[in-house]
């Protein structure tokens, strides 16, 4: 009895060593390749880089030089901020030990473990992390397709279609009429639509002060929604209109050649027209198998590995997790999450349980800053909300203020932890 | 003065708040520790100014930062915009250990351990906040909550590989490297001053939203493992 218990102890140890340790052995370091160099990607790279201290080989696949956040770019757009300061470069990626390639992944092969990059490389990986953000769905709304974006942008990729965006809002004529088609739910950045919204208000109350500004939308309540209404009403008032599904804003359809959209069959001419349209996970995602038929790739509550692949992790927008929203911010929190569980799986290290959070801020007016936050953890379904707060409406100049630099701080902040 | 105290005693009669009484303190000893600790610095009554630190007549009740014409420190301010609001509960906090709710305060006192004579110091305090009869009998005359940080909770060793993983949640904010735009910095803070300040939050003393959600999940353990994390961060 003893015996054997004893046996089967020393069993376990050895095969456990086997699993947990394989360059001990002589073998390569375990490969580790990552699609997407955003927020998810790139932090996951650096903390797999710096806390594998060496003994993980990590690439980091992105299709930029020079990386654009879509986070804070609505910000830009109002004039807070100027376009550069959105840009980050890799050196400090690099610098931390990851292999950096500027490129675009076609095609994955689960079976072989290996990944294809457009310039014909072909890279071997133990496991992968796949975090391309979104895509929009075609035909999600009538009338509009990607080949459109340069007549009615959808700046919700950033990069020239924000600067696009910016440009067409400027040269509204006097008095014109700015339409947002608002995307249906999930989607990137929650709050972000009606953020921007509040910016194109703000640009517009500068230079063009009797601009209309139309919302459509197919949603019947959206993020921070007495936040921005009370904003508006105190910053825009009588500018902005929500056209909600009850009044035709579900069902919108989009000219591009005339520059009209048609609510309830009546079309009316626009002189911008922001279309942000319905969204699914990043091309790769489902090119790798690991989406299921809503778009979104589900993935293990525990350690964003995804479950339809047990070499594949997928972060941020693309994956399907339970009660966080697509955001910088989560999709940074759940890099850490599955950095520490692949170095667990590659190298032996203790992996800790998973702790996930978000803070969303958004700006309406020149230092009136407002916020929405929760943190999560898993359970065994989704990745569950355990606590959660909102600013208050009525909120005095101060606090609006303090929360404004605080979102400052926190962009500076998660860019830090993100490219160095 | 001696007219003012009779005035407070009628009152606290008055509300049959007797008992309660008792639990503020001893005003005529609190005045003696305030002309030896704090009148360098701060003067209370009708006629006081700023001097070194803000006029101390009319404090509970007020917004912590709150008097227009004294320039605080930063932390002090951002207290203030936090909600802080000078309490008999937080006032015993802060004169307990100033740094330790205040991070940046420039109030240069290392804090009063002992809680009698803090009692004693607000109840002399309280005598010249502007309109006492105003301040919710419950808050300045309850019991003072069990703040004061159980020692086998300071007591606990942390787990500085613990603390790192659990600190990369707070990297998303606070930078690794100090620098302090918007956001205060943690790096570098001392275990203890550390460990209170995160219970603060847990409790609700401290008033940050986002800080108060995210203390609140963390076990004692954690906060412990955090602190030993930070405050070994080059």
């Amino acid at each position: 009895m003893i015996l054997n218990r004893r046996h089967f102890i020393g069993t376990g140890l050895v095969a456990g060593g086997l699993l947990a340790a394989p360059m001990v052995l002589g073998q390569a370091k375990p490969k580790v390749v990552v699609i997407g160099g955003g927020a998810g990607g790139a932090t996951a790279a650096r903390y797999l880089a710096r806390d594998g201290a060496g003994a993980l080989d990590v690439t980091l696949v992105e299709a930029n030089p020079v990386y654009t956040t879509c986070f804070f770019s609505n910000l830009y757009i109002g004039g807070f901020r100027d376009f550069e300061s959105l840009q980050h470069g890799y050196d400090k990626v690099t610098a931390g030990g990851v292999t950096v390639i500027t490129d675009t992944a076609t095609a994955v092969d689960p079976a072989a473990r290996t990944v294809t990059l457009a310039g014909g490389q072909v890279l071997d990986y133990d496991r992968l992390i796949l975090s391309p953000g979104i895509d929009f769905r075609e035909g999600s709304v009538p009338g509009w397709s990607l080949a459109d974006a340069e007549v009615m942008p959808h700046a919700w990729k950033a990069g020239p279609q924000t600067r696009l965006l910016k440009s067409m809002v400027e040269a509204m004529p006097e008095g014109g009429t700015f339409a947002m088609v608002a995307p249906p739910n999930p989607y990137r950045c929650p709050p972000g639509p009606y953020e921007r919204i509040s910016m194109v208000a703000h640009l517009l109350k500068q230079t063009n002060p009797t601009a209309k500004i139309l919302i459509l939308d197919p949603k019947d309540k959206y993020s921070k929604q007495a936040l921005f209404e009370e904003g508006w009403g105190k910053h825009y008032d009588g500018m902005i209109d929500w056209i909600g599904p009850e009044f035709g804003g579900g069902a919108v359809e989009v000219r591009p050649d005339t520059m009209e959209v048609v609510i309830e069959g009546e079309a009316q001419k626009v002189d911008c027209c922001n279309v942000i349209p319905g969204q699914m996970a990043g091309q790769i995602a489902a090119i790798a198998g690991v989406t299921d038929e809503t778009g979104w790739a589900p993935v293990d509550p525990g350690s964003m590995k995804a479950k339809l692949d047990e070499n594949i992790f997928v972060l941020g927008d693309s994956s399907a997790q339970g009660d966080m929203p697509k955001s910088a911010f989560s999709a940074n929190s759940q890099a850490k999450v599955a950095a520490m569980a692949i170095r667990g799986e590659l190298t032996g290290s203790k992996v800790f349980p998973a702790k996930y959070s978000n803070t969303c801020w958004s700006l309406i007016a020149p230092e009136d800053g407002v916020k929405v936050g929760a943190s999560y953890e898993p359970t065994a379904e989704k990745i569950a909300s355990v606590a959660s707060f909102i600013s208050d409406t009525g909120e005095d100049a101060a606090l609006r203020k303090a929360t404004y630099e605080e979102s400052l701080g926190w962009y500076s902040g998660i860019t830090a932890d993100i490219f160095g | 003065m001696a007219a003012r105290r009779a005035f407070l005693a009628l009152i606290l009669a008055v509300a049959g708040a007797s008992a309660a009484a008792e639990e503020i303190g001893d005003a005529v000893r609190g005045e003696g520790l305030f002309q030896r600790q704090c009148l360098a610095c701060h003067k209370v009554g009708p006629t006081a100014k700023n001097g070194v630190g803000p006029r101390l007549n009319g404090i509970f009740g007020r917004r912590a930062g709150g008097l227009a014409d004294f320039k605080y420190s930063k932390s002090m301010a951002r207290m203030g915009t936090d909600g802080l609001v000078w309490t008999l509960e937080t006032l015993d906090a802060y004169i307990e250990n100033p740094k330790a709710l205040v991070s940046g305060t420039r109030m240069n006192y290392r804090g009063m351990a002992d809680g009698q004579a803090r009692a004693d110091l607000l109840a002399f305090l309280r005598e010249w906040s502007d309109r006492p009869q105003n301040i919710p009998e419950a808050e300045p005359t309850a019991r003072r909550s069990t703040h004061d940080l159980d020692p086998a909770i300071l007591a606990i060793r942390g787990d500085p590989a613990y603390g790192e993983y659990l600190a990369s949640e707070c990297q998303t904010c606070h930078r690794r490297d100090g620098a302090d735009e918007g956001i205060p910095s943690i790096t570098n803070w001392p275990e203890a001053d550390f460990v209170v300040a995160m219970h603060g939050y847990k409790r609700g003393l401290r008033p940050h939203p986002v800080m108060q959600m995210m203390a609140g999940r963390l076990s004692d353990d954690e906060i412990a493992a955090l602190a030993a994390y930070f405050a070994t961060l080059e």
